[in-house]
């Protein structure tokens, strides 16, 4: 079904419980939280994973959703499921106009160019009138869905999240698991060939860079909702290493490995915030041992273990 | 799948655990409701010497202090660090009303971080009592029925420090600002009092915060201005390493550093400090009060001593358990405005501030002193290092109730 092996599907079947379970016993905002970094990391898993282009400045599209849906739902009060599609275009608007320059070189360039251009947009949220500067977009409403349904309840907005979550999720499977998908493979593996069996790769790499961008930016829109703010922090450089970081531990090219992922790393970020700078110490001995030991992620080396691909 | 299985029972153990101890509080508290407070700030940032873990300790001795007169409920205190991110401040503020049963949040210096916190605490109706933040809006445009503001504001530092400056002939001005809310509206709160007194401001170089050490940019463009003062809008480590920058600079402006704690001249020493004039509401050597006071908290913080913000917090928490006292533990777990209410109501009293009150708007009233730093040679002893120049009295020192923009004060 949608290209679910059986083994995907039972995954798919137990995240969906949790999903589903998991508000009643622990503190719903910070699962909200993890979902919108998981749908954050599967968005870029899209590009790495798949298409093996390494995006080194993917938060300019989540914190610039962020910003744009922040301000719809404050400034022109836009009910919640429009704000969440202005982030989408948002992201999709400016991965457009950046994918288009960016991959045009390969490897190391393509990354440089695409930090160099997130840096410009971290420039710019800093200094345009509308983002607030230093402060943010601060109180944004949770505004209601369809324009009626209030989404005050941490209950109301996390079933929204959810369903944006899985939606996403889905979307991404969908796509993955497509002709489009294929040829996406394809270039990963063999850049060349895939020209000379006639496919136009840049045409190819470009779809899925908007794609992979307008999901990070629907992901920020969220996660502004959510919080009520929007703030430098989603648009900083640190925030693409960390997307970085949650993906390859998750597991690069798996499906379930950037939800994984963000699971970690958020629950990480949660129990060790009171210790302040642990969290970066922390993630970073991760990071290595990730790399030194088990290169394929957690989910990837679950999969190699149990030979199915998850 | 078994592994992945595993790992999901994993975090739902954790998850488990994480409620069950969550639900052990309310079991326990079933014998006496605990009132929690939350004491939030910047534990590793530049404002980490104005308020930091000093903050903590000295809420920790009020509650010491007030342990015997608790009317049936105990206290708890718990510290956070927000990295002057709103996000993280906001955030962590959610979390701790929401599920870990705060009911006071305190301290939260950086405006940025104020403001998103207050919209917290608005939204939810739960008591918010600001220390650290300058930002006058706290009282103005973002009050709220659950807001207390304790200390100083920015209206306060700009007519205090501002208006003695140009009174001694500071007429043109420079400022470099830190560039947000806070370092925003010091600074223009700043050039109303320099205008209204004929002054004039020439211009005004804003810097990213909180990343932004190296000032030497500023300062040149600061010099090259032609300007007689040099106006600080920033706070804490900035300030300090501005003045120090400045002072290698050869400098050759009068500096006005708006915003100034004793932690900092002591960071800066009294060689490099001396001269400077600077607001406070409290300084540890104004009289046996805060001389008492001081001696009591010293051992628990040796190389920070107490500064304005350090004492409100300690003030703030005697009056809020006052407050507590009056109302009742129930009353106070129901709303956030119930506990200001009656915050407002009593007058406050205590070693630090001496007698005091809290107006309608949330502001807490008590009298400004413009201080200068001592000379070397005039230091008698460790942090021996005010002079008084000026004493404002509380009914003048604060912007009027009426120019505030609260929503709830009937003009």
């Amino acid at each position: 079904m949608m290209g679910f092996s059986r083994p995907q599907l039972v995954a798919l079947a137990v995240m969906i419980a949790v999903i589903v379970a998991a508000p009643f016993a622990a503190y719903p905002v910070f699962l909200m939280k993890v979902m919108c970094f998981a749908l954050f990391a599967c968005a870029f898993n899209l590009l790495i994973g798949y298409v093996g282009l390494l995006s080194f400045g993917h938060a300019a599209y989540f914190g610039m959703g962020c910003y744009v849906s922040a301000y719809a739902a404050k400034s022109w009060g836009l009910s919640a499921e429009l704000c969440v599609i202005l982030g989408f275009a948002t992201g999709a608007a400016l991965g457009a106009v950046f994918g288009a320059i960016a991959i045009k070189r390969q490897g190391i360039y393509f990354s440089m160019i695409t930090l160099a251009l997130a840096q410009m947009v971290y420039f710019f949220a800093t200094q345009a009138a509308f983002t607030g500067g230093e402060d943010g977009i601060q109180q944004v409403p949770r505004a209601p869905v369809l324009g009626f349904i209030s989404m005050q309840n941490d209950l109301a907005i996390y079933a929204l999240v959810a369903v944006v979550f899985l939606g996403g999720f889905l979307l991404i499977h969908r796509i993955i698991h497509s002709p489009f998908g294929q040829v996406l493979k394809a270039i990963r593996e063999n850049e060349p060939r895939a020209i000379s069996l006639g496919y136009r790769v840049n045409d190819y790499k470009l779809m899925a860079f908007v794609l992979s961008t307008g999901i990070a930016g629907a992901a920020g829109g969220l996660k502004s909702l959510v919080f009520g703010i929007a703030t430098l922090t989603d648009v900083t450089w640190q925030a693409s290493g960390e997307i970085v970081l949650t993906t390859l531990l998750g597991g690069l090219g798996t499906v379930f490995g950037p939800v994984i992922g963000a699971v970690i790393i958020n629950t990480l970020e949660f129990y060790l915030a009171p210790f302040g700078s642990w969290v970066t110490v922390t993630q970073g001995v991760i990071f290595v041992a990730c790399v030194m030991a088990f290169r394929r992620g957690v989910v990837g080396e679950l999969g190699a273990r149990i030979k199915v691909a998850l | 799948m078994e592994l992945s299985r595993r790992a999901l029972l994993g975090t739902t153990a954790a998850v488990a655990t994480a409620a069950a101890t969550g639900a052990t509080t309310p079991a326990r508290a079933q014998g006496k409701p605990v009132i929690k407070i939350g004491v939030l700030n910047d534990a590793s940032g530049p404002y980490r010497d104005t308020g930091g873990k000093s903050s903590f300790i000295c809420t920790q001795q009020a509650v010491e202090e007030f342990a015997s007169h608790l009317n049936g409920y105990t206290v708890e205190v718990i510290y956070g660090d927000h990295q002057n991110k709103p996000d993280v401040g906001a955030g962590l503020a959610r979390q701790w009303y929401d599920r870990d049963g705060v009911d006071m949040i305190l301290d939260v210096p950086t405006s940025s971080v104020a403001l998103a916190v207050a919209g917290v605490a608005k939204e939810k109706n739960k008591c918010h009592v600001n220390i650290g933040a300058a930002t006058a809006d706290l009282t103005g445009k973002a009050c709220a029925p659950s807001i207390v503001h304790w200390s100083y504001d920015t209206y306060m530092l700009a007519k205090s420090t501002g208006g003695a400056t140009v009174k001694a002939g500071g007429d043109t001005w420079f400022f470099i600002t830190a560039d947000y809310a806070f370092g925003q509206q010091l600074q223009r709160d700043t050039t109303s009092f320099v205008t209204a007194a004929h002054g004039k401001v020439l211009g005004a170089a804003p810097y990213p915060f909180p990343s932004t050490t190296d000032f030497s940019s500023f300062l040149l463009q600061a010099q090259g201005s032609g300007a007689k003062v040099l106006g600080l809008c920033n706070a804490g480590g900035d300030t300090v390493n501005s003045i120090k920058q400045a002072k290698e600079f050869g400098l050759e402006m009068k500096i006005a550093a708006m915003l100034m704690f004793i932690t900092d001249v002591n960071a800066l020493g009294l060689e490099t400090a001396q001269g400077l004039r600077l607001t406070e509401s409290f300084y540890w050597d104004l009289n046996d009060g805060t001389r008492a006071f001081t001696n009591r908290v010293k051992p628990k913080t040796p190389d920070n001593w107490p500064n304005m913000i350090h004492a409100g917090c300690y003030a703030s928490t005697l009056h809020f358990l006052k407050a507590i006292n009056k109302i009742g533990p129930t009353a106070a777990k129901a709303a956030g405005s119930n506990i200001v209410d009656a915050m407002k109501s009593i007058p406050t009293e205590d070693d630090c501030f001496g007698k005091g009150s809290i107006r309608q708007d949330g502001l807490a009233l008590f009298p400004s002193y413009l201080f200068e730093v001592k000379k070397p040679s005039e230091s008698k002893g460790k942090w021996d290092y005010y002079k008084t120049v000026v004493t404002t009295p509380a009914a003048e020192a604060w912007r009027p109730l009426s120019e505030g923009g609260c929503y709830f004060i009937k003009s």
